[in-house]
C-alpha cells in the first residue's frame, strides 16, 4: 500500500521537503531557550529589589541586552509554534482554527517587537 | 471481560492518568500559561524603558500579593516547562523510553523544577541588590 496521499499520486511530486521546519524550529528555539531562560530567571531574582537605576543598568548593558533579545525572539517564536499544535490538536472548526494560529502568530509579533524596542531603548539609553 | 491478557484501551471515565501522562498534559498547559505570562515582560520591559515613574509603579504591581503570585505561578511554570522540555529534548534524542526510566525522570523533572522554584525565590529575598 502507497502511502502517498491521493493529491500527491494524482500529481506525481514528492514531499515538498517543508514538512520537518516546524518541529525543527521548535527544537532549535527548546535548545537556545535553556541557558537563556536560567539566566534570566536568576538575573530578575537578583534585581527584583533593585531600584530603577541598578535595573536599567543591568538590563541595559550591551551583553545583558544582546542576550534578552535573543531570549524574546526564541521565547515568542516558541511560543507561537507550541500554540499552534495546540490549536490544530484542540480546535475543530477549521476557520477558527486558522483564525487562532493567525492571530496568535500576529499577537507573538507584536509583543516581541514591543519587547525588543523596549530593550534597545534601555540599552541605547534613550 | 476476555480472559487473555491483551492490553485493553484506557476507558477515560474511570482511568487514573499515570504520572507521565499528567506531566505531559502539564507541559501542554505550562506551555499556553507562559504565552500568556509573556504580556507580564512585555509591560515590565516597556515600563522599565518608559521611565522611573513608569518602572516604579510596575515593581510596586509585581512586588504586591497578586503580582507575586502571578511570578510564582509563573517562576514554577517556566521551571517545569524547562525540566520537561529538556527531558522531551532526550526523548528526541532516542533515549529513555523504558517504563521505569519514563517513571524516574518523571520525578527527576518534578524535583528539579520544584528546586529551582525555590532556589530563585530564595535568592530574590536574600541576595536581592538595593533597598
Amino acid at each position: 500500500m502507497s502511502l502517498r496521499s491521493p493529491l500527491g499520486q494524482a500529481k506525481g511530486l514528492g514531499s515538498a521537503k517543508e514538512g520537518l521546519h516546524h518541529w525543527w524550529a521548535q527544537r532549535v528555539t527548546a535548545v537556545a531557550l535553556i541557558p537563556l531562560t536560567i539566566w534570566f530567571a536568576f538575573k530578575v531574582a537578583i534585581l527584583s529589589m533593585g531600584d530603577y537605576q541598578t535595573v536599567l543598568d543591568c538590563i541595559g548593558s550591551p551583553w545583558s541586552a544582546a542576550l534578552i533579545v535573543s531570549l524574546i525572539f526564541a521565547a515568542f517564536y516558541h511560543a507561537a509554534l507550541g500554540m499552534q499544535v495546540i490549536y490544530e490538536d484542540y480546535v475543530g472548526h477549521k476557520g477558527a482554527r486558522i483564525a487562532a494560529i493567525m492571530g496568535t502568530n500576529l499577537l507573538m509579533f507584536l509583543f516581541g517587537a514591543a519587547a525588543i524596542i523596549a530593550v534597545v531603548r534601555i540599552a541605547l539609553g534613550g | 471481560m476476555s480472559s487473555n491478557n491483551r492490553p485493553l484501551s484506557p476507558h477515560l471515565d474511570v482511568y487514573r492518568l499515570p504520572l507521565s501522562a499528567m506531566l505531559s498534559i502539564v507541559h501542554r498547559g505550562t506551555g499556553a500559561f507562559l504565552t500568556l505570562g509573556t504580556i507580564v515582560l512585555v509591560w515590565w520591559l516597556m515600563a522599565l524603558a518608559g521611565g522611573e515613574e513608569a518602572f516604579m509603579s510596575a515593581q510596586e504591581f509585581m512586588g504586591g500579593f497578586f503580582g507575586r503570585l502571578i511570578l510564582f505561578g509563573w517562576s514554577f511554570a517556566l521551571f517545569f516547562h524547562l525540566a520537561n522540555g529538556i527531558r522531551h529534548l532526550i526523548w528526541d534524542a532516542g533515549y529513555g523510553f523504558e517504563k521505569d526510566e519514563v517513571e524516574k525522570s518523571s520525578f527527576i523533572v518534578l524535583g528539579v523544577s520544584g528546586f529551582l522554584t525555590f532556589l530563585v525565590w530564595i535568592i530574590a529575598f536574600s541576595f536581592g541588590v538595593g533597598a
